[in-house]
């Protein structure tokens, strides 16, 4: 039987119970595989995050049980509640498809797609989503935006040039820090992160800025240029920590750890954010307690090649090739 | 002539005074209000004078504030917002500046009808001599005794303060407005909920515009039902437009709506013909954002209709051959101007007061510049045509807030209307360097339709 206090919302065909208040894009979630829509500033433990990127936008075909009325704008699902009997089309709508299409190819006009050299490649969201969703080549020929990296603290470098202004980082430094020091300066597409004239953060938890970015605009210094990150072995591993639960990742070169994360799920957000000393301070393997091998869901644009069927249709380059 | 119910006394001199405005039956609604009007009485007054936001999007007021959510205990909120930016409007301008006690006291009587007592004129940052004007005006206000305290024995408690912004076009639309109010970046914010329920300060807020609130007055004064004869249908009373370009006398004048736009643009009392003898090329009729409307659809819409200066005869035919009223912002082209290098100039405004919150518009803006950019200045493909148009198209709906709809309007019309002379900067780099392309004929419009 089902509860009452649950609604009922269909997402790409697929129906699932939720609680009201829920999104539609945690409804999807909890529905699982390709009927989720692609998050790129979406954090669901950041309070205020969401809306930005608009990738996650979808088409609400019917409103709800009482008011059938198909929304006229595409909604972003990350901030959209669902209403009891709502029809949302994701996947299966080529309106949806062709706006996310749209948004990849803006989020990417004044993105340096240095790829090779950034440390974030391979599990660079972006990245992901180009694969998905993109195409091959770009038909922007203006020079792009550039700015200076800055050193932003003793361990994090800001390289703005690949920002996608998500502002996950804002909200994490607001929440978990108490003075407002990192913000966004200007506006438009000369918007930047930055900090207040250049002043170091310094906080237990800073770190996580790194966590959360999306892309390689925010870097460990200390794994800087130290390893791709596919060549690394992530470890499961928890050490006590007085500040935080020290649960965390590490990635692993033989005995030597390069990086220490927190730990992500399936859609790359952390829930238990850890503090600077066991992300920077701790690459040594007899602080840590190794649980076991990470298990990590390798969908990303680096292991294209272990792709055998699901391959996207519209990377037709790929196929020819 | 059209009625004049807000410019009125606006040439008197002095009039920007307290003692000549009041000689002048200045803050009779105000009596009137408080002492023989309960709020409720006032709401239902301005639904039946049908008045409709005159920022841009015309929702109507009395729904407005109708949806005003009104918990016990918690104070609510009524937002001016001057921060009058499009380009093409300035009529706010020109009613704060000569007649400021008019909008203190639209501001008292609206607040009273809302249950606020404590109100806010949001003023545009480049308005800083206007915001003198105000302030002294609504200092005299309070000598007199119209604001503060207990308002002329009433009971009604009422404070007004104005508030600069730092000069920023988002500030205008009222999420980015409230955000920039409360002291934060003006970064528009998402809805729901809306201001109505969670607004300033996360309280219940109504955000009208500085001519909405200034209408309140005569509606009060003389009674909803007087002020709904003047106009056709839904468009009701008069409205301020602010008249620029190639036309004899730009201003601002005070209409009637439901005035035809031929008599708008050629009569003798408002915009005086065409500067000197020139022909009519296009029309801008409410503010940069809205399409442009090439000159065989600025006096007839497409359906040989006459064109009036209402919400539902300029919004005849959709995007496709109508435009909006929007905010009355009123640009008139001569055949000697430019339409490439006009969207160009629009689209340099948009990119550089886009927020930068939200991607497609962040990026898209400044795209659509560039392509733009280059048509202009004879650096254009033929293929630069159906990117921009694509641009558009990938910005329009995608977005928070009405920005990204506002960018990307002026440039879907153009290409629409205006196809052949963007293909004509392409086919004729150098010529088009040296002259302007003339004017468009109706023949491509009816082969385009067909």
């Amino acid at each position: 039987m089902a509860d009452e206090n649950k609604i009922k919302v269909t997402i790409d065909g697929k129906s699932v119970e939720v609680d009201p208040g829920t999104t539609i894009l945690d409804a999807a979630r909890q529905v699982g595989g390709d009927v989720v829509p692609p998050a790129m500033c979406y954090y669901s433990s950041l309070e205020g995050s969401g809306g930005k990127c608009r990738t996650c936008l979808v088409q609400v075909t019917k409103g709800s049980e009482r008011d059938p009325r198909p929304m006229p704008k595409l909604v972003p699902s990350c901030s959209t509640a669902v209403m009891d009997g709502m029809e949302v089309s994701n996947k299966t709508s080529d309106r949806v498809l062709e706006a996310r299409k749209g948004v990849v190819e803006l989020l990417l006009i004044n993105h340096p797609l240095d790829c090779p050299v950034c440390d974030q490649a391979g599990e660079c969201h972006l990245q992901d989503l180009a694969f998905e969703h993109g195409v091959s080549q770009s038909r922007y020929d203006f020079k792009r935006r550039e700015f200076d990296k800055v050193d932003i603290g003793e361990y994090i470098k800001l390289h703005m040039t690949r920002c996608i202004l998500c502002y996950r980082c804002v909200y994490t430094a607001n929440q978990l820090t108490e003075n407002r020091e990192h913000g966004v300066l200007k506006r438009g597409d000369a918007a930047e992160i930055g900090t207040f004239i250049e002043k170091n953060l310094k906080n237990d938890f800073i770190g996580n800025v790194i966590d959360v970015c999306p892309v390689g605009a925010l870097t460990d210094k200390t794994f800087r240029f130290r390893s791709r990150v596919w060549y690394t072995k992530p470890m499961d591993a928890h050490r006590n920590c007085e500040k935080c639960s020290g649960k965390s990742v590490l990635w692993m070169v033989g005995d030597e750890v390069t990086r220490v994360t927190a730990r992500k799920d399936e859609y790359g957000e952390v829930k238990e954010f850890i503090c600077n000393d066991c992300r920077f301070d701790s690459k040594d393997v007899s602080k840590w307690t190794i649980e076991g091998p990470r298990k990590i869901k390798r969908h990303s644009v680096i292991s294209a090649n272990h792709y055998s069927k699901e391959i996207p249709k519209h990377t037709t380059l790929l196929n020819k090739a | 002539m059209s009625r004049k119910l807000l410019l009125e006394n606006a040439h008197i001199e002095g009039i920007n005074t307290y003692d000549v405005y009041r000689k002048n039956g200045g803050y009779r609604s105000v009596e009137k209000a408080l002492k023989s009007m309960s709020p409720d009485d006032i709401l239902e007054e301005v639904k039946k004078s049908g008045l409709r936001g005159r920022g841009g999007a015309g929702f109507p007021t009395g729904m407005k504030w109708s949806f005003l959510a009104k918990p016990d205990g918690v104070p609510r909120h009524l937002v001016c917002n001057a921060d009058e930016s499009e380009p093409g409007t300035f009529k706010d301008r020109y009613l704060m500046e000569k007649i400021p006690h008019l909008l203190i006291e639209g501001m008292i009587v609206s607040s009273f009808a809302l249950g606020a007592n404590q109100s806010y004129i949001y003023i545009r940052g480049e308005y800083m001599y206007v915001l003198q004007i105000l302030e002294k005006a609504i200092k005299e206000a309070y000598d007199n005794g119209w604001l503060g305290k207990n308002i002329q024995g009433s009971g009604f408690d009422f404070d007004l303060a104005v508030t600069p912004g730092a000069g920023a076009y988002i500030c205008g639309e009222e999420t980015a407005l409230i955000e920039s109010l409360e002291g934060n970046r003006g970064n528009p914010r998402m809805k729901p909920p809306f201001p109505a329920v969670k607004g300033l300060w996360q309280r219940p807020t109504v955000v009208n515009n500085v001519e909405t609130i200034a209408a309140v007055v005569p509606i009060v004064n003389d009674g909803g039902d007087e002020y709904a004869k003047i106009g056709i249908g839904r468009s009701t009373g008069t409205k301020l437009i602010s008249a620029s370009g190639n036309i004899n006398k730009p201003g601002v004048y005070e209409i009637d709506l439901g005035l035809s736009v031929e008599e708008f643009i050629y009569g003798d009392d408002y915009c005086g013909g065409i500067k000197n003898g020139k022909k009519l090329k296009a029309c801008v009729p409410g503010g940069s954002s809205v399409p442009i409307l090439p000159h065989y659809l600025v006096c007839k819409t497409a359906e040989g209709n006459d064109r009036l200066m209402t919400y539902e005869s300029l919004s005849e035919g959709g995007f496709e051959t109508g435009s909006m009223l929007g905010s009355g912002g009123f640009i008139v082209y001569d055949e000697d101007q430019c339409i490439v290098r006009n969207t160009w100039n629009f689209a340099r405004f948009y990119h550089h007061e886009s927020c930068g919150q939200c991607s497609p518009c962040r990026e898209g803006t400044g795209w659509m510049k560039k392509v733009l950019h280059n048509l202009e200045h004879g650096k254009g493909k033929q293929e630069d045509i159906d990117l921009l148009w694509d641009i558009q198209s990938k910005i329009e709906g995608n977005t928070i807030c009405p920005l990204g709809d506002a960018a990307a309007w002026p440039v879907a019309a153009a290409i629409r209307h205006f196809r052949e002379e963007f293909e004509w900067h392409v086919k004729e780099p150098s010529l088009s360097q040296e002259k302007n392309y003339g004017l468009v004929t109706e023949k491509q419009f009816e082969t385009e339709t067909a």
